[in-house]
C-alpha cells in the first residue's frame, strides 16, 4: 500500500499523533539525563552552590538566589555528579558483576538448549515430542515458584552471595524460549547434511559439533539477546540470592544507592544515566536484532 | 546409520544438562513449594518445620495475618487485596494498554513514512531496567516531585489536592502530594510507568503480526470496496488473533507476577501491595518461608490457570485444544 504516501490530512494526523508519542516516550529520559547534570537548589530553586556544596557568595556576602529549573536544560553542567555516582556508587564494580552473570548465563543456556534440541528434532526415540512439551512447561512457569526452595538449596550449599547463586537459575529460566528458539533454528537444517556428516564417519557427537552447531549462529543471536534482557534486569532473584556488594548486578546497585543519596537527586540522576546508556548504545547498533529476538519468542510461545 | 541416531546412551547424554537445569530449578522447586506451603517454618535450614495442612492458605485469606509479635497487618485481608490489586493491574493492561498498542501497530503497519523508526522509539523503554523506571518516576510523584510542579505551573495544584483529598477515605489525612502514599492513588500511579514501558512491546508483536498478513488479502478486500477500517475488523485483526492472544496472556500473568515496579517506585508497597511484594516481605523480611511458598504456589495455580482461559476464550469454534 506504498502509493497511499500522499500528504493527506489525515496522515499528517497520524504523524502529529505519533510524534506526540514520541515525545511521551523520550521525555522522560531526557528528563534523567538534565537533572542528573544539576544540584537540587537548581531543581527545586535554592541558592547558587560550587560543586563542594559550599554557598557562592556575590561581592556584597549575599547568596546568589537561584530560580527552579526542574525541566530546563541545567545552566551550570555539573559532570562532578557522574565521577560522585561511579565512586561512592561502585557501579563500574555492578556493571562488570552483570556482564559476568549474563554472559555465563548465556553460555549455559545455549549449550544446553542446543544439545536438548538436537537430541529432539535429530536423535530419533520415542517420547521426544513429550519431552519438548516438557520443557514449554518452563515457560508459564513464574520464577516466584522457584524462590523458596532455591533460596534454600543455595544457602545449604553455601552459594548464597556468589555468582553461581544467580547464573544458574537464570540460565534454568532462560532454558524453555532458548529451546523453543532453537527447534525453529535447527528444524529449518537440512537432514541431508546429517547423513552426509555421518557417511563421512562422524558420529552423533561429530554430527552435532562440526555440522549442526556452526549452522546455529542466527539462533544465537536470537538466543543470546533473549537471554542477555532477561538477566540484565532482573532484579527478583538478584536482591534475594546476593547480599553483598562484591556480587551485586546492576539493577541492584543502583537500587542500593537510592538509599544513600535520598534526596540528592544529581548523583541519583548520574546513576540512572550510567546503567542506562549502555542498553540505548547495544540497542542502537542492534535495534533489529534485538527486536527480532522478542517477536521470536512470543509468536512461536 | 539408523543405531547411531538411536543409541540411548547419546540420547540421554545430549538431554543431561537442559534436563538437571529443568528439573533442580523449575520442576523440584515447585514440588517442593507445594510441600514447603503446607508446613510452617522460620528456619531457612528448615529444620524446624512442622506440618500444618492448608493452615498457611487460611492464614493469607484471613484477616489476621499475624506473626508472633502481634498483628503483623491487623484485621486487613491483605492476600486478598494482592490478588484484588495484581488483577486490577490485569485489567488495566489488557483493556487500555493492548487496545492503545493495537491502534497504534494498526497506523504504523500501513506504510507510514519513518515507521520503522517511530516503532524502534517506542519499543526502546522495554530494555530499560524497571529499577531505573521507577526511580524516575519516584522523582515524578513525590511531594516536591515534577508532578506537582507541573499542576502548579498550570496553576490547578490546590483545586487537584482538594478533589483527591475528597476521594481519600483510607486516612483522615488530606492529601500531601505523595502520589504513590495513599491507596487510592498508589495503584494507578503505579500502572502509568506500567503503561509507558510495556505498550512498545505489545506494539511491536503485533505489528510483526500485520506485516505477516498477507498482501494479496488485503489488496483483494480493497479491490472490494473495503474501508480501512473494515479491512482491520475483518482481516487483520482475526489474522492476528494468535498474536493478540499472547497478548493478553502476557499482560495477564505479567501483572500478577508483578514486582520489580513497586519494589522500586514506593517506600511503603503497602499501598500497592502485590502478591509478589507481599510473598518477599513475608519469607524474607519475617522468615515465614511456609506462608511465603503459598503464595507461590497460588502464582503458579493462577499463571496456569489464567494462561488455559485465555487460550479458550481466542479458541476458535470448532478447533480442537492442543
Amino acid at each position: 500500500m506504498n502509493e497511499n504516501r500522499k500528504l493527506t490530512f489525515s496522515t499528517v494526523l497520524v504523524h502529529i499523533l505519533l510524534i506526540v508519542l514520541v515525545v511521551i516516550n523520550l521525555f522522560p529520559l531526557y528528563w534523567m539525563m538534565t537533572f542528573s547534570l544539576k544540584d537540587n537548589d537548581e531543581i527545586f530553586g535554592g541558592y547558587l552552590k560550587d560543586d563542594a556544596g559550599k554557598a557562592i557568595l556575590d561581592e556584597n556576602g549575599e547568596k546568589i538566589p537561584v530560580e527552579r529549573n526542574m525541566i530546563g536544560l541545567p545552566r551550570t553542567w555539573r559532570w562532578s555528579n557522574y565521577p560522585k555516582a561511579l565512586n561512592t556508587g561502585n557501579m563500574g564494580r555492578y556493571f562488570l558483576n552483570s556482564l559476568i552473570v549474563s554472559a555465563s548465563a548465556i553460555a549455559i543456556t545455549l549449550i544446553a538448549a542446543f544439545m536438548a534440541t538436537y537430541a529432539m528434532t535429530r536423535l530419533v526415540w520415542k517420547g521426544r515430542k513429550m519431552m519438548n512439551k516438557f520443557f514449554m512447561l518452563g515457560l508459564t512457569i513464574p520464577i516466584h515458584a522457584a524462590l523458596v526452595p532455591v533460596f534454600m538449596i543455595l544457602s545449604r550449599m553455601k552459594l548464597l552471595d556468589t555468582y553461581v547463586a544467580l547464573i544458574i537459575p537464570y540460565a534454568a529460566f532462560s532454558l524453555s524460549m532458548g529451546i523453543l528458539i532453537s527447534i525453529g533454528f535447527m528444524g529449518d537444517i537440512p537432514y541431508d547434511l546429517d547423513e552426509a556428516a555421518f557417511l563421512d564417519g562422524c558420529g552423533v557427537w561429530g554430527i552435532f559439533g562440526r555440522v549442526i552447531a556452526p549452522l546455529m549462529m542466527p539462533a544465537t543471536a536470537t538466543v543470546g539477546i533473549y537471554t542477555f534482557l532477561q538477566c540484565w534486569n532482573e532484579l527478583l532473584f538478584a536482591t534475594i540470592f546476593v547480599s553483598k556488594g562484591q556480587y551485586m548486578t546492576l539493577p541492584v546497585g543502583v537500587q542500593q544507592l537510592f538509599g544513600q543519596y535520598t534526596t540528592d537527586w544529581g548523583p541519583i540522576g548520574a546513576a540512572l544515566a550510567i546503567a542506562t546508556i549502555p542498553t540505548m548504545i547495544v540497542y542502537a547498533l542492534l535495534s533489529k536484532r534485538i527486536q527480532a529476538g522478542f517477536i521470536a519468542g512470543a509468536v512461536k510461545g | 546409520m539408523k543405531r547411531t541416531f538411536t543409541y540411548k546412551l547419546s540420547i540421554v547424554a545430549f538431554l543431561l544438562p537442559a534436563l538437571i537445569l529443568f528439573i533442580g530449578i523449575l520442576i523440584a522447586p515447585i514440588i517442593m513449594s507445594v510441600i514447603y506451603s503446607l508446613n510452617d517454618f522460620k528456619a531457612i535450614s528448615g529444620s524446624d518445620m512442622t506440618y500444618v495442612g492448608f493452615r498457611n492458605f487460611i492464614e493469607l485469606f484471613s484477616p489476621e495475618l499475624v506473626n508472633e509479635k502481634g498483628a503483623l497487618y491487623a484485621n486487613v485481608n491483605y492476600m486478598g487485596d494482592a490478588l484484588l490489586n495484581s488483577l486490577l493491574l490485569a485489567a488495566l493492561s489488557t483493556f487500555i494498554q493492548l487496545p492503545l498498542a493495537l491502534i497504534i501497530a494498526l497506523k504504523l503497519s500501513k506504510g507510514i513514512r519513518g515507521e520503522r523508526i517511530y516503532l524502534s522509539i517506542f519499543f526502546m523503554p522495554v530494555l530499560i531496567s524497571t529499577v531505573i523506571i521507577g526511580r524516575l518516576w519516584m522523582n515524578i510523584y513525590e511531594t516536591n516531585g515534577l508532578l506537582n510542579a507541573a499542576l502548579d505551573a498550570l496553576g490547578i495544584k490546590q483545586q487537584v489536592f482538594s478533589w483527591v483529598s475528597s476521594k481519600i477515605t483510607s486516612t483522615k489525612m488530606p492529601f500531601q502530594g505523595g502520589w504513590t502514599g495513599y491507596k487510592e492513588t498508589a495503584l494507578l500511579a503505579a500502572f502509568v510507568p506500567i503503561l509507558w514501558q510495556y505498550v512498545g512491546y505489545h506494539m511491536l508483536l503485533m505489528y510483526a503480526g500485520i506485516k505477516g498478513v498477507p498482501a494479496d488479502l488485503l489488496e483483494a478486500a480493497q479491490l472490494d470496496g473495503c474501508t480501512e477500517g473494515q479491512v482491520n475488523r475483518h482481516i487483520i485483526i482475526p489474522y492476528i488473533k494468535p498474536i493478540l492472544k499472547v497478548c493478553v496472556i502476557f499482560a495477564v500473568t505479567g501483572s500478577l507476577k508483578s514486582f520489580d515496579l513497586i519494589y522500586t517506585l514506593m517506600k511503603d508497597t503497602r499501598r500497592a501491595e502485590l502478591p509478589s511484594t507481599l510473598m518477599y516481605k513475608l519469607t524474607f523480611l519475617n522468615n515465614r518461608y511456609g506462608l511465603g511458598s503459598a503464595i507461590a504456589v497460588v502464582l503458579i495455580v493462577l499463571c496456569f490457570a489464567f494462561a488455559m482461559l485465555i487460550s479458550l476464550a481466542f479458541r476458535d469454534k470448532g478447533e480442537k485444544v492442543s
